[in-house]
C-alpha cells in the first residue's frame, strides 16, 4: 500500500530543464503508466521516483513521507530495468536472492522466498542456471521475480517489453497483466513509448511532452477526450487527422481533430473529396489514404476495402467524435 | 569451403607477417631450448639445429706401452681400447697415426706401416698394434681417430645451474618480489578503478587526468626521491617490502587506468539495479564489479608481471645483491660476465628465466587478449 506524490518536481542536467513543474498523484495499487516520445523525460522521471536520479528541485513523496534524500533500496520500491541487469556471472536463484542477502535475511528464509518466487513465474526448473543460458522472456520473469521476491510496495517498470520480439512482447505483456490482478495491492509505475501498451495495461496513463505532463487520465479519457493536440496525435493509430485553416474556422475552432475511425468513406457524396492515394490493408480493417484540400487524411474501412488508387471519394467526420482545439492547441468543449 | 576464401593480396600479406613474427619468436625460443638440454661439448662444436643427427668430432689418445706387449708367434703384439682412461665415447669411424690426417685409414681394415708395424681398430675402440721387433720407449704410441657421437641430451646443465651456480636462489628471489607486487597493485587499483567510474567524488575528472599523467612519467625520475624516502625511513632500503611498494607505485597509473576502463565499460543497469537491491558499494564492488572485470584483472596480471619478472633497474636499485636478495635478471647479468663462454649455463639460465613468464602468458592469454580490448568494447 503506497500512493506515491510528486509536487513540482524539477531535473535538470546543467542547463538542459528535463522535468519541468511536474505534480502528479498515483494512488495506492494504481497502475500508472508514463508514456511519450523518445527524450520527453518519462524514464528520468522513474529514475527520480526510484532515487537512481537526485531531484533538482520539488517534493517526492511515498506512503507520505518526503524520499528526496532516501537511497533507493530504503524507498520500498523495485525495479526492473529494460535491459534487465541481471547479474551475468549469477545463477537464477542468486539473481533473486541477491537483495534478501543486503537485508541480511537467515539463509533459510531467503530460500523459501526465492522458491515461492520461482514457482509464481514458473522459474524453478531454471533456478540454477546462469541468465545467458535463458531465453528473452525467462530474463524478463527473472527481473520480475527480482522484484517481486523483496516485497516491494511500488514496482517501477523501465521500458520492459523493449527487448522483446513481437510475439513475447503481447504475451509478456499478459503476463505482466496478470501480475498486476494478483497483485492489487502493489503501485506500479510503467514507461513505454508504446500507445499499445500504455492502453491496455494502465489504469491511468500519464502522457510527457517536452518535461511536463501533457494529460492525465484514464486510457479511454485520453482516446474519447484528448486535453491537446499532442495528446490527441500521440494516442490512437493511426495518428489523428489535424484540419486548419478555412475548414477548422468553419467549425468554432483553429485545429479540427478527427480519427481515421471517425471518417465515413462513400463514393458519392460527403463532407470533404479526396483521391485515394495509398492503401494498407490489413484484413480486419483497411486504411485510405486520401489526399484532399486540407492536405492527406487518414481513414478506416473495416474489412477488406474494394476502393483502389486513384479513385475519388468522400469523406465525412462524425459530428459527435470531432475534436477541436483553440490557438494554443488546448481542448474547446 | 574453398570458393570462400578470397587469395587477395593483403591477407596474404597478413598472414605472411604473421607467420614471420611467429617464426622470429619461436625459433631462437626453440634454440635456447634445445641448446639447453644438449651437452656441453657438443654445444661447442655444433648448432642446436643439428643436434637430432650424429655429429663427428676428432679426438686423440694414446695406445699401451711397451710394458704391455705381448710375443704372439714372433709378432709383438699391444692391445687395448683407445676410449680406457678418457672421456670420449661414441663410435670410432676412422683413424690414423697422424695429427693432419686423423682419417688416414677406416675402421675394421688392417692398417699396414713401411717398418711392418700393423694396426687394426674397432668402432667400439678397441685396437690390437702388432710389430715384427718388440715395442720400446716407455710411452704408447699416440692415435689420432674421428668418433660419431650420437645425439645427447641432458638434464645436467639444468641441475648446474639451479643448484650450483645459484639460479635456484634467484629464481625465487624473483618469485618473492614479483608475486606480492603485482598483487599489491591490482588489489589498490581496482578499488581506485571502482570509485573513480562508478562513485560520485568531488574532482573526479581531475584524478583521472592525474593518472592519465602519471602514465607518461618515466620512472627514472623518481629514483632519487624514492630512495631519499627509503634511506630516511630506515624499514624500507634492501627490503623486499621496499621493493613491493616500489613497482606497486609504478605499476599503479596503469592498473587503474586499464581497470577503470573496463569497469566503466560495464552497463550503468547493473550498477544501478544493485543500489535498488540494496547493497552499499563495498558490496557492489565486491560481488558486482569484482566478478565481472576478472579479464581485466588478468591481463594487467599478466602485464605487472612480465614486467616485474624482466626488470632489473627497479631491483638493482632498491634491492641488495646478496645470495639472499639478487634476482634471476641480476643474477643472468652476472653471469654473462663471469661465464661468458658456457653457453649450457648461459641457455640453460636464460630458459629457466623465461619459463615463468610463459607459463603465466598461456595460463592467462584468453583473458589478455579481452583485456587490450577494455574499453573499446562493451563488455569485453
Amino acid at each position: 500500500m503506497a500512493a506515491i506524490k510528486l509536487t513540482n518536481i524539477n531535473k535538470s542536467y546543467g542547463t538542459v530543464h528535463v522535468l519541468k513543474d511536474v505534480s502528479l498523484e498515483i494512488k495506492s495499487g494504481e497502475f500508472m503508466i508514463f508514456v511519450g516520445p523518445s527524450g520527453c523525460g518519462k524514464s528520468t522521471l522513474l529514475r527520480s521516483i526510484c532515487g537512481l536520479e537526485n531531484i533538482s528541485s520539488g517534493v517526492l513523496e511515498i506512503d507520505n513521507a518526503v524520499v528526496n534524500e532516501v537511497p533507493p533500496s530504503k524507498r520500498g520500491i523495485a525495479m526492473v530495468f529494460q535491459s534487465y541487469a541481471l547479474y551475468p556471472h549469477m545463477s537464477v536463484y542468486e539473481n533473486i536472492s541477491f537483495a534478501l542477502e543486503n537485508q541480511g535475511l537467515p539463509r533459510d528464509e531467503i530460500k523459501k522466498k526465492v522458491e515461492k518466487v520461482g514457482e509464481l513465474l514458473q522459474l524453478t526448473p531454471y533456478l540454477t542456471r546462469l541468465p545467458k543460458a535463458l531465453s528473452g522472456g525467462q530474463r524478463q520473469r527473472v527481473a520480475i521475480g527480482r522484484a517481486i521476491v523483496r516485497g516491494a510496495k511500488v514496482f517501477l517498470f523501465d521500458e520492459p517489453l523493449s527487448n522483446l520480439d513481437a510475439a513475447l512482447r503481447v504475451q509478456t505483456r499478459m503476463e505482466i497483466a496478470k501480475l498486476k490482478r494478483d497483485m492489487p495491492n502493489t503501485t506500479m509505475v510503467y514507461v513505454t513509448h508504446d500507445q499499445v501498451e500504455a492502453m491496455t495495461l494502465a489504469d491511468r496513463i500519464c502522457v510527457l511532452d517536452q518535461g511536463r505532463i501533457a494529460q492525465v487520465g484514464t486510457p479511454m479519457e485520453l482516446y474519447d477526450r484528448p486535453g491537446n493536440t499532442f495528446v490527441a496525435g500521440f494516442i490512437g493509430s493511426p495518428k489523428m487527422n489535424f484540419i486548419t485553416g478555412e475548414f477548422a474556422r468553419k467549425n468554432k475552432c483553429t485545429t479540427f481533430g478527427i480519427r481515421p475511425e471517425h471518417l465515413t468513406i462513400a463514393k458519392t457524396k460527403g463532407a470533404i473529396k479526396g483521391i485515394v492515394d495509398y492503401s494498407e490493408i490489413l484484413g480486419s480493417d483497411s486504411f485510405l489514404y486520401v489526399e484532399t484540400e486540407h492536405g492527406l487524411l487518414t481513414a478506416r474501412e473495416i474489412g477488406k476495402t474494394i476502393i483502389k488508387n486513384g479513385e475519388t471519394v468522400w469523406l465525412t467526420p462524425d459530428p459527435k467524435l470531432m475534436h477541436r482545439f483553440d490557438d494554443n492547441g488546448k481542448r474547446i468543449n | 569451403m574453398w570458393q570462400r576464401i578470397k587469395l587477395e593480396p593483403s591477407r596474404f600479406v597478413l598472414h605472411f607477417a604473421v607467420l614471420l613474427i611467429v617464426a622470429i619468436w619461436t625459433f631462437p625460443t626453440a634454440g635456447l631450448l634445445v641448446s639447453s638440454l644438449r651437452d656441453k661439448d657438443l654445444i661447442a662444436t655444433s648448432g642446436w639445429w643439428t643436434a637430432l643427427s650424429t655429429t663427428d668430432r676428432s679426438a686423440q689418445g694414446r695406445m699401451a706401452a711397451a710394458d704391455k706387449q705381448v710375443n704372439k708367434d714372433g709378432k709383438f703384439e699391444i692391445s687395448g681400447n683407445i676410449f680406457d682412461g678418457t672421456e670420449v665415447s661414441g663410435l670410432v669411424r676412422a683413424f690414423g697415426l697422424k695429427v693432419q690426417n686423423p682419417s688416414e685409414f677406416a675402421i675394421d681394415t688392417t692398417a699396414t706401416f713401411e717398418d711392418g708395424k700393423t694396426l687394426l681398430v674397432k668402432s667400439d675402440g678397441s685396437y690390437v698394434y702388432t710389430s715384427p721387433v718388440a715395442f720400446a720407449g716407455d710411452r704408447g704410441q699416440r692415435l689420432f681417430y674421428i668418433t660419431s657421437q650420437p645425439p645427447k641430451f641432458t638434464t645436467e646443465n639444468y641441475s648446474t645451474v639451479l643448484f650450483s651456480e645459484g639460479i635456484g636462489r634467484a629464481f625465487v628471489n624473483s618469485l618473492t618480489v614479483t608475486i606480492p607486487a603485482t598483487i599489491i597493485p591490482i588489489l589498490f587499483a581496482a578499488f581506485a578503478a571502482y570509485a573513480l567510474a562508478w562513485m560520485k567524488l568531488p574532482g573526479r575528472g581531475f584524478i583521472i587526468a592525474v593518472i592519465v599523467g602519471l602514465l607518461v612519467v618515466p620512472l627514472q625520475m623518481s629514483l632519487i626521491p624514492l630512495l631519499k624516502i627509503y634511506n630516511a625511513s630506515g624499514f624500507l632500503s634492501k627490503t623486499y617490502l621496499g621493493i613491493w611498494l616500489a613497482h606497486t607505485g609504478f605499476g599503479l597509473p596503469f592498473a587503474i587506468y586499464l581497470l577503470r576502463s573496463y569497469i566503466a565499460g560495464l552497463p550503468r543497469d547493473l550498477i544501478e539495479s544493485a543500489q535498488v537491491d540494496g547493497a552499499n558499494d563495498f558490496k557492489i564492488f565486491l560481488r558486482i564489479v569484482l566478478p565481472l572485470c576478472f579479464p581485466a584483472l588478468a591481463s594487467f596480471a599478466i602485464f605487472q608481471f612480465l614486467w616485474v619478472w624482466n626488470d632489473l633497474l627497479v631491483a638493482i636499485v632498491f634491492l641488495g645483491s646478496g645470495e639472499e636478495q639478487l634476482v634471476l635478471t641480476g643474477k643472468l647479468n652476472g653471469l654473462l660476465g663471469s661465464r661468458g663462454g658456457n653457453w649450457e649455463i648461459l641457455t640453460a639460465s636464460a630458459f629457466v628465466t623465461i619459463i615463468v613468464p610463459l607459463t603465466v602468458f598461456f595460463a592467462l592469454q584468453r583473458y589478455f587478449v579481452r583485456g587490450l580490448l577494455a574499453g573499446s568494447v562493451k563488455g569485453g
